[in-house]
């Protein structure tokens, strides 16, 4: 309960326009990467670097982490889902605070290891207290951190969608486009952009003609827009709609959030070839 | 009803291919989730009114046994007779009994799910008896020979224009050239064809959407009427409901209808809302002679006490499925059972078993739109997660799925390990893709690249480079 309160005060602290203080001097922030963007895009773990290390964070990235355990978890394999939760707790447990550039893998960690260990004495007060200083990367900046002046500079329209896990369970909805407008971004809302994008993870490919049923909406909602870019926050929505836009030939350019925010748009495009980018300049 | 639950895929396909159905599913996407919407807004107490929901209801089902048994004795005392069914077949028999006790010839129907889930049109004609729908939905679709495909827009799946055709299909003693071009007039028309059916009736059956403990008294609440008809005008009123329908005074039947209208159709409250408590008493100016209530378990007492016991604070608004990305993909009847969207997903392997009904709570994405607008506060989504726990311990899962999770696992558990394999799949993957960034089709990858294509990796992993940048430092 206690730590719920924290997350309701910083955030009623936020409405009422205070800005959270910052970061404490010196604080040392676990950055748990995601499995997709180790694998598939690191510039969007190093766009999370350069955002928390701007804030003051002392960043560090713990070898001990691979995924947060979400397949094993939605699959029904809670033994699985456990072992790594345990896993990830004991690899970020000495950390201040854990950013995750994911509302998906930091609800998980947030919301669900609390509850996958709430039966074990030993890991439950240890899975909680992970939980209260986890964080997804925007709402850490936002929230935690006090951020409201966004440094990097972004010219151009770009529609937001809003993943699921990030806007049910972790209430992200107001702080990205808080950042992204104090940024000059231009923001044009797709219709439905709080519906699912049809990724689910396990889900796309367990049930392939539905999930494309999903995501040929929100591409047609997203093309609707104008917008020259798409952004959101985890890395599995984000390449669902890109793959299917480029199939689609809708031009528009796909990116993490974090990109525009620290300013780091130099790699191609989610789904992109480098060829692109070389005509763009 | 043959439950086609296990080939979900295939009926979802099919449904996504079926261009009427399409055209009628924009109707739930658009209408029903901007009336809530609305309603919501207007009313700045609605979540502390959902919280008290929630708590009404789980108080209710803490004291379950109690509380039935304190109205089935007002129920006696006020004249009528409760009737306990453990089983759908038990439930179909003791209502066969009671209107065969009074030759009934022709028996009316306002709308229940639980008369779909326990069978009972086709049980009460093969006995000879006439089976009349009375709600507006039910009667379409008793028309087409369907099934409900929504708990509360039974007909949802149905357009105008296919109503209009139904209705000269069947309704031949109309002038042939009568207008039909508005919902009005097909109103009027089916109303017109009900009001000579109330009047003739032998027994009236309804559901219920509430049973008060303290008084004995039943709650319906419709928009149309047509259930104040079927229950007041036969000599016989038939309740039929679930055992959890009971709620413990009046009092919080005003608390829980103040959400459920809100959530299910926008509306602040349903135009009718029905409270009948035992048969015709002396001075009543209208009344049937007899008042039954059917009590049916059915597998709900099964899941008192279990991780599903919440499912059973369902009050059937209706909002899940309105707001479902899945169910407004497929619409209702791909589900392949009497309940869709998702409180269905959870409550079919509840009541019909896991083996036929695990597909439901698989094809989910566990967006979280469901639970973010049930008005009882059900979390959906983790139950769901428990049936397909439930289906892993039992092996029921499909091989392929248990094999690539275990493999997937195996290396998640040693990370050493994975930033080894992670390593060579970015670089082989990255090279594979060349400078294209994407891959149109990928081995082993046909779920994905059948429909979009597939980003590539950008070549090394942040992990591979983050050892870099460290080394540097
Ligand atoms: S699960 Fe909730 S939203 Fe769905 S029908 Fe039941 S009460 Fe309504």
């Amino acid at each position: 309960m206690a730590k719920r309160k924290t997350v309701a005060a910083a955030i009623s602290a936020a409405d009422a326009g205070e800005a959270p203080a910052g970061l404490e001097a010196g604080a040392s922030v676990g950055l748990f990467v995601t499995c997709l963007v180790d694998l598939f895009r690191p510039s969007v773990g190093f766009a999370a670097v350069k955002l928390v290390e701007d804030q003051g964070g002392q960043v560090g990235v713990p070898k001990g982490q691979t995924c947060c355990g979400q397949p094993a978890f939605n699959s029904g394999d809670r033994a699985t889902a456990r072992e790594i939760a345990k896993q990830v707790i004991a690899a970020f447990e000495a950390y201040d605070h854990v950013v995750v550039p994911s509302g998906s893998c930091g609800g998980m960690i947030k919301t669900h290891y609390p509850e996958l260990l709430a039966d074990d004495p030993q890991w439950a007060p240890r899975a909680d207290a992970l939980s209260a200083k986890t964080h997804e990367l925007v709402s850490f900046l936002y929230d935690v951190a006090g951020v409201r002046d966004c440094q990097a500079r972004f010219d151009g329209t770009v529609t937001y969608h809003d993943s699921c896990s990030g806007l049910r369970e972790l209430g992200i909805k107001r702080q990205p486009r808080h950042l992204l407008e104090s940024a000059g971004v231009n923001i044009a809302e797709m219709k439905d952009s709080e519906v699912c994008c049809g990724f689910g993870g396990t889900f796309c490919v367990k049930y392939p003609d539905l999930s494309n049923a999903m995501v040929s909406k929100k591409a047609a909602n997203i093309a609707a827009t104008g917008a020259g870019t798409l952004l959101a926050g985890d890395m599995g929505c984000l390449m669902n709609m890109a793959g299917k836009l480029k199939r689609e030939g809708i031009d528009i350019e796909v990116r993490h959030i974090a990109e525009i925010l620290a300013g780091m748009t130099d790699e191609p495009a989610i789904a992109g070839s480098p060829d692109d980018h070389e005509r763009d300049l | 009803m043959q439950i086609t639950s296990p080939a979900f895929k295939a009926n979802a396909r099919q449904a996504m291919a079926d261009a009427d159905l399409q055209r009628a599913l924009g109707n739930v996407e658009r209408g029903f989730i901007e009336k809530r919407a609305k309603a919501v807004a207007k009313m700045p107490e609605f979540e502390e009114l959902r919280d008290s929901a929630r708590d009404i209801k789980n108080h209710t089902l803490a004291y379950l046994d109690l509380y039935l048994e304190a109205y089935e004795t007002r129920v006696t005392e006020a004249g009528g007779k409760v009737h306990w069914a453990a089983d759908a077949a038990e439930a179909r028999n003791i209502i066969l009994d009671i209107c065969k006790s009074v030759e009934a010839r022709r028996v009316t129907k306002g709308k229940s799910m639980i008369s779909e889930e326990i069978e009972l049109n086709p049980a009460l004609e093969a006995a000879g008896h006439e089976v009349v729908e009375t709600d507006l939905g039910e009667y379409i679709i008793q028309l087409r020979g369907e099934h409900p495909s929504h708990i509360i827009a039974p007909a949802v799946h149905v357009n105008k224009d296919q109503v209009e055709a139904d209705f000269r299909r069947v309704h031949t003693n109309l002038p042939a050239d009568r207008n039909l071009d508005e919902p009005e007039t097909l109103l009027a028309e089916a109303r017109g064809i009900l009001r000579e059916k109330f009047l003739s009736a032998d027994v009236g059956i309804t559901g219920a959407n509430f049973l008060v403990a303290e008084t004995g008294t039943s709650i319906i609440v419709t928009n149309e009427g047509n259930g104040d008809l079927t229950q007041i005008l036969p000599r016989i009123h038939v309740v039929i409901a679930s055992l959890e329908k009971i709620v413990p005074t009046l009092e919080d039947v005003s608390q829980i209808l103040r959400v459920l209208a809100r959530s299910a159709t926008g509306q602040e409250f349903s135009v009718y809302t029905t409270l009948s408590t035992g048969p015709k008493h002396p001075g009543d100016p209208d009344g049937p002679e007899e008042y039954h209530v059917v009590l049916l378990d059915n597998g709900r007492s099964a899941m008192l006490g279990s991780e599903f016991e919440e499912m059973l604070r369902c009050i059937r608004c209706g909002a899940c499925m309105n707001h479902c990305p899945v169910y407004h993909a497929v619409g209702g009847h791909a589900y392949g059972w009497v309940y869709p969207g998702p409180m269905g997903s959870v409550l079919t392997p509840s009541l019909v078993g896991v083996d036929k009904g695990g597909q439901l709570p698989n094809a989910s994405t566990f967006c979280g739109r469901c639970e973010s607008v049930c008005p009882m506060r059900i979390p959906l989504p983790k139950m769901m997660r428990h049936w397909r726990e439930r289906e892993f311990e039992r092996h029921l899962s499909p091989a392929t799925v248990r094999w690539g999770l275990g493999a997937w696992a195996f290396a998640a558990k040693r990370p050493r390990l994975y930033q080894f394999v992670t390593g060579l799949a970015a670089r082989g993957m990255a090279l594979a893709a060349r400078n294209k960034g994407r891959f149109g089709w990928l081995p082993l990858a046909g779920g994905w690249t059948k429909y979009r294509d597939l980003p590539a990796p950008q070549g090394q992993t942040f992990q591979q480079m983050w050892a870099k940048r460290s080394r540097r430092a």
